[in-house]
This record gives C-alpha cells, structure tokens and sequence, in this order.
C-alpha cells in the first residue's frame, strides 16, 4: 500500500500534576494532524488536558531478549530499599 | 539529599517586581497557584517564578551530585562488602536524584550545559552541608541519618510544590531517600552498640554533623527573604525554622534510643509547645560556608572541575561515536 500515514505513539496527562502517560497511538500525516486525530480518538470522554505525538519510528526500544541482563540483577540487590535495615519499633519517623 | 535555597551572587537576584508583565495572566497565575493547582512547562508563568525555580532546582541538583563526594570518599574504606555494597548503591542513587533534577531544571528553559558550567564557574550555589569533611567511617552513618533525614524533611513537602516536574522528580526521590536514611541509621546503631571506642566515633560524627544539618535548613526565617514570595507561589511548603524544629523534634529520641547525646547544651522539652528548645546554630560560620569557606570547599570545586575535564574525552569520544554510525547507517 503506497502512500500509508507515519503512525504516531500518543501520550495524555490526565491533569496537571500528572506526567504524560502513553495511551496507544494514531496514523497520520503530520504532528498537527496526528494532535487533532488523537484529541478525537483518545480524549472524548475528558482523559486529559494535554496530548503529546511522538513519531513511533522516533522510538529506540530495549531488546526483549536483553530483559535479563538489563533488569534481572536488580534482583539481589535487596539493599536499595527500606525495608532491608532493621531499625526497633521505638525508633519512630525513620 | 537537598537545596537550601541561599541566594547566589549579588542581593539583586531576589525576585524582581513583576510590573512588566500582563497583570491579567499573573492574577490568573497566582489563583491557580494558591489554589494548589500544578503548573506545567507550556503553561504560562511569571519570569521571577521561572527565575527562582531555575535557582532552585539547580542548586538542588548540585547538592546531589557534589553530595556524591564526601560518601564516595569512603567507597574503598568500607568496614566490609555489606557496607560497600549499599554505600554504591546510595551514592549511584545521589547520580540519578541529580539527574532527575536536572531534567526538571531543563523544562524551564535552562540547559545542563549552562547550569554545569555555573557551579564550576562557581556562580551556582549547593547546600552547604557538602563543604565539611568525612573524617571517619561513623560519618557515612551519621550523614545517612542527620543529612537524608533533613533531606527527606525538606523534599516530602515538596512532593506538593506547585512546578509539576520538579513535584514528580520529588516523587521520585523520595521514595528513594527512605533506604539512605535507614542504612545510615542502622549503621550508627551498629557503632553505638559496638566498643567503647566504637561508640566514642559515633558521637564524635555527631558531635560534628548535628550543628552544620540544622544549618541545612537555611538561615533564620527574619534572614529568609525569599521564602515570604517561594511560599506564596507553593515552591517552598514551610519555612526553614518550622522544619528545622520538626527535625529536632524526631531526631533527638532517636539518639537518645542509642544512647548518643546531641551536642546542644541548651536542648530542653517544652511541654508548653509540644517540642524541644534548642540553642541557636552559629550563623556566622553557615554564611561564610555560603560564600565558600567551608572547611573542604576548594577540594569539591577542584574534584567536580576536574571530573568535567577528565570526562572530555568521553564525551568527545561518545559524540564522535554516534556520528560516524550515523553516517554508516545513511551510507
């Protein structure tokens, strides 16, 4: 098929406050257009207050084969959170 | 860890009056504003809210990452691989906490470069709690416990501060600092149930860090002028003497369950108030580490300019990197 839109990822924030939160996307032909097909497809039912179009070709994504290496050994470093240190229960506001 | 909010560089760089601007978007401004709305980088805003915020967050960004140094002092001397392995971990925190800040920074118009070169330049400020030495082991402790947790008093509120990605970048934080203040804690608490000798560094690092994290707090609210116009536009939730009295008032029971003793001959429970009485921090000495005579000060400038110039030829390479695979992929 010749001719077919660039697609677009698109983000909304749902109120101020909020960050951008990616909600899925939208073929269009350019940044303008894809705001507006997007305000159509994605915010009828007042989601948001500002929408963000990023071309999904713009996108540089990790490799799902890598999700081991990248994430897993965060895994036996227990140590990065609170709940590792003992601290006695009279000990208060820590 | 945290901002202090000090002014930098000449008294001319209070916030300015706001005459210029459309009063019709400024009064529109303040009401979103004092009515705990989020503002958002495209929505408009007063330049002296810019202004201030860019201060701010930068100085807040600086403190992390020159926070970095007085722990990463003691990276190589750890007592034992438990301990070195959470002291990286807390110090790469302090790396992303700085970063986040950072970006924040960066939604308003500033870039890393510019406030980059302002803290080597020395125009930009940090807190002052960076500029005193890490002597012994118990400092890395006592600085998790005293430092964070003055930290964590600051940046809580701050989750609720009216910039949106300064709030989020809080969020973040936060939820982060938790485990720095804990492992610091516990880590005081394994000095002070050790030897006699064990327990005389603890309070010799309490001893020294008590005064200079009361003082991270700022100066006096009556030696405070920007925090009247930070409060009312939500950049800042409480005054510097409400919050250094909230951490007096959490801190000493926590010494006392370890059997240290605050160095403040003039602490004393007020049952009146509901809080402690306390002495007052020698104000002289915190505006002179303002101005840069902090005991180590020169040592962190010169540590911080020298990882920038060793770092050039990363950069250089990473750049040079990017553009011949650039180059190959359009070939």
């Amino acid at each position: 098929m010749d001719g077919e839109f660039p697609l677009w990822e698109v983000f909304v924030r749902a109120k101020n406050g909020l960050a951008h939160r990616h909600v899925g996307s939208i073929h269009a032909a350019d940044a303008k257009m894809a705001i507006d097909g997007a305000r159509d497809v994605y915010t009828r039912r007042m989601e948001g207050v500002s929408l963000w179009v990023v071309p999904s070709a713009q996108i540089t994504a990790s490799d799902p084969g890598d999700a081991g290496k990248l994430f897993e050994p965060a895994a036996d470093k227990v140590y990065r959170h609170p709940t590792f240190y003992v601290v006695p229960d009279n000990i208060k506001h820590i | 860890m945290y901002v202090q909010d000090v002014k930098q560089g000449a008294t001319n760089d209070r916030p300015k009056p706001m005459a210029v601007e459309d009063p019709s978007r400024l009064a529109a401004f303040e009401a979103r504003v004092a009515a705990d709305e989020f503002i958002e980088p495209k929505d408009w805003m007063p330049e002296a809210y810019r202004k201030t915020l860019v201060r701010q967050i930068s100085q807040h960004a600086h403190s992390e990452i020159v926070g970095m140094l007085p722990e990463g002092n003691w990276i190589s001397r750890a007592p034992s691989l438990r301990r070195k392995a959470i002291l990286l971990a807390k110090v790469q925190d302090e790396a992303g906490h700085g970063l986040y800040l950072y970006c924040a920074a960066e939604t308003l118009g500033t870039s890393r470069d510019e406030m980059t070169a302002a803290l080597l330049a020395g125009k930009a400020k940090y807190s002052t709690i960076f500029n005193y030495p890490t002597l012994t082991w118990a400092d890395i402790g006592t600085i998790g416990w005293l430092v964070d947790g003055a930290a964590i008093m600051n940046q809580v509120p701050l989750q609720r501060t009216s910039y949106g990605p300064y709030a989020r970048a809080m969020v973040r934080v936060c939820k982060e600092e938790s485990f720095h203040q804990r492992q610091g804690y516990e880590a005081v608490m394994a000095l002070a149930a050790g030897t006699a000798e064990q327990k005389a560094m603890a309070q010799d690092a309490l001893n020294r860090w008590w005064w200079p994290s009361l003082m991270m707090f700022g100066p006096p609210d009556d030696q405070s002028p920007n925090t009247a116009q930070s409060m009312r536009w939500r950049i800042k939730r409480d005054t510097n003497d409400e919050l250094r009295q909230k951490f007096v008032d959490v801190t000493v029971p926590q010494a006392e369950a370890i059997g240290l003793t605050i160095p403040d001959p003039d602490l004393v429970w007020n049952e009146e108030k509901g809080g402690y009485d306390f002495g007052t921090p020698d104000w002289d000495e915190f505006f002179a580490v303002v101005r840069g005579e902090g005991p180590v000060a020169m040592e962190r400038m010169e540590a911080r300019r020298k990882a920038w110039d060793d770092g050039a030829w990363v950069r250089d390479a990473a750049m040079a990197h990017a553009e011949k695979q650039s180059q190959r992929i359009a070939a």
